[in-house]
């Protein structure tokens, strides 16, 4: 059963088309990813999707209600953290949850649990009785996603859910989103722009670009598009000379530019990589870097878009740098072998 | 779904299910919300009432020997203690706060909830009234010590707060929907100075009978004009239909018209995104 369906849906503000006919099928039960860089469409599909939004053209229906004609009954069922933790700095967290709850139906008793069971996900403590303004991003992150949450919601929207968080609150909310979807058999799409959260959480990616879907599938459906290995060569000078000298080596699939890189494609890595470095050493060619790894999800994008999503929207937070390999996209290779 | 115990809740939590909890339910819980968040915003509500009684007592010593010359038996006092409440009570409202929830996307969290969209605006508002009517009653104050006596009885005292209350949440009408329109605290707090000319172009500080030329006319197409008049009415002379009914229409005429810019901003603040 569907969980969330969108066909042809479409956002326009004037003359700029954000969300340019989108079509989804969300299963009951599915983690589904939305990835993209900045100002892909993703936040403005999410927008839609729970009725802050009103399409432009198309359909869509959450948890079997559609968004435009019975907003009311979608509401019900969903549970939204948007990009920017929604949160009003002059109530405390308990009051907050406890206005949440009021108006979603809850009685005072219903609410007063939901709290309490809630407390084990922010992990706030005490601070869960101080005001709202004096809270950390992450804090007030952990917050926004209870408030989402104090309903029970059957379709649970996460629009951006790490962005902001260091490394250790990331990864509990990976823990938590995957544990929602696990032992509750909640529906969740998740928007990202890391690499690594849709390839960890996502049952189905969707990658979306221009307002456009481009491709869609499971991490690994879309990763064996791309081929076995990827052998990343950083190049100095003009990339088309070493495409040109790569293209007619032996076990090498397709060679794309891009930046100061050549991407190069191959069933064996291994035993293609010697091959590239004696081909780029024959056409003078400065290596500066030769990586081997297997395809991430940002090779996907390079090959769907010809960009990566990494170059367009670099991390700017300290702990995503943190987080990003030496690979240049930014996601930790499942096997890595370099030659610098 | 299957509910189990899980850390996110336990067994007999994770039944709970959403339902419409009401339009009244919904608009009070916007209220209290409303009405908690006021003794942490006192910069926002003290001023008013201070501006109100420097004007009482200023007004009363600058005008009261002047007029009360002029007009026979006019207790200046009573004249001017609805232009203080009314300089106390006019655009005081959420409406800063409420810009503040725009801003910060609170607004959003709260759209995202099953409620109707006019109970978020009118759980603002019914705070409003509950604000401007408490903030009537330290300027009655005043005017009991400085020797107001209300003709119309108790009765007509709350009529009296009840008039000034509603005045004040029409008038908040148009702060809400600048606020909804721009989202900009500071054109939200600039909304007082519109009451300026409905303030100043009217009978504040002398009878009708005293005005003359344009500033009579202007007068009398302000609506302020028959607001103060019936407010004024309660005090002097008592009840007085013939005063009271112009200055609820006056009410009314102003609310229409703000709350239909109000409602049309949050119309086209959903339809925005």
């Amino acid at each position: 059963m569907s969980a969330i369906t969108a066909r042809q849906l479409t956002r326009r503000f004037g003359d700029f088309t954000a969300v340019d006919g989108i079509d989804l099928d969300i299963q009951s039960g599915e983690i589904y990813g939305l990835l993209g860089p900045n100002g892909a469409g993703k936040s403005t599909t999410v927008r839609m999707l729970c009725t802050l939004l009103a399409p432009s053209g198309g359909s869509a229906s959450v948890a079997g209600h559609d968004i435009v004609k019975d907003p009311g009954a979608v509401r019900l069922r969903i549970g939204v953290a948007l990009q920017e933790a929604a949160l009003d700095p002059a109530q405390t967290g308990r009051q907050l949850l406890g206005l949440q709850g009021r108006l979603y139906g809850l009685s005072s008793s219903e609410v007063e649990r939901r709290i309490s069971d809630l407390e084990q996900i922010i992990e706030l403590g005490d601070a869960l009785e101080r005001r709202i303004g004096s809270y950390s991003g992450g804090m007030q992150r952990r917050l926004d996603l209870a408030a989402s949450l104090v309903h029970n919601p059957e379709v649970l929207f996460l629009d951006e859910p790490t962005t902001g968080l260091d490394p250790a609150s990331r990864i509990k909310v990976w823990e938590e989103v995957g544990r929602l979807n696990r032992e509750l058999g909640m529906t969740i799409l998740l928007t990202t722009q890391y690499l690594e959260e849709a390839d960890a959480l996502a049952g189905r990616v969707g990658i979306i670009d221009g307002g456009h879907k481009i491709v869609e599938g499971t991490p690994d459906e879309l990763k064996r598009k791309v081929g076995t290995d990827v052998i990343v060569a950083g190049v100095e000078g003009p990339t088309d000379d070493a495409c040109v000298a790569l293209r007619n080596v032996a076990g090498v699939e397709s060679v794309e530019p891009h930046a100061d890189e050549v991407v190069i494609t191959a069933n064996d890595g291994a035993g293609t990589i010697g091959p590239v470095a004696i081909a780029l050493d024959a056409a003078s060619i400065r290596v500066r870097s030769l990586t081997l790894r297997t395809p991430t999800l940002d090779d996907v994008f390079l090959e769907a878009t010809g960009s990566r999503i990494q170059s367009v929207d670099q991390p700017d937070d300290s702990e995503d740098v943190s987080l990003a390999t030496d690979d240049s996209s930014g996601q930790t290779p499942d096997s890595e072998e370099a030659f610098r | 779904m299957t509910a189990i115990t899980t850390t996110t809740g336990s067994n007999d939590s994770n039944t709970i299910r959403a339902r419409p909890g009401g339009f009244v339910s919904d608009t009070l819980a916007i209220a209290g919300r409303a009405l908690r968040a006021v003794p942490k915003d006192l910069e926002a509500v003290l001023p008013p009432v201070f501006i109100a009684f420097f004007f009482f007592v200023v007004n009363i010593a600058t005008f009261g020997g002047l007029t009360e010359g002029t007009v026979n038996g006019l207790d200046y006092t009573a004249f001017s203690m609805p232009t203080a409440i009314l300089l106390g009570v006019t655009g005081v409202s959420r409406a800063p706060a409420f810009v503040l929830d725009v801003q910060n996307g609170y607004l959003d969290r709260l759209l995202l909830t099953p409620i109707r969209r006019f109970s978020i605006l009118l759980g603002h508002m019914l705070a409003d009234v509950v604000v401007a009517a408490a903030l009537t009653v330290p300027i009655l104050g005043l005017g009991f010590i400085l020797g107001v006596r209300f003709e119309a009885g108790i009765a007509g005292v709350l009529v009296f707060i009840a008039l000034a209350a509603s005045w004040s949440l029409a008038f908040a009408g148009f702060g809400y929907a600048i606020a909804l329109k721009t989202g900009n605290p500071g054109a939200v707090q600039s909304t007082f100075l519109l009451f300026f000319p409905f303030l100043f172009l009217t009978t504040s500080y002398v009878p009708r009978s005293q005005l003359s030329g344009w500033l009579d006319t202007v007068a009398g197409l302000n609506p302020v004009t028959y607001l103060l008049e019936g407010l004024r009415s309660l005090a002097i002379e008592g009840w007085q239909l013939d005063q009271l009914v112009p200055a609820v229409v006056a009410i009314l005429v102003i609310g229409a018209l703000s709350m239909s810019m109000c409602f049309a901003a949050l119309r086209g603040r959903v339809s925005r995104g």
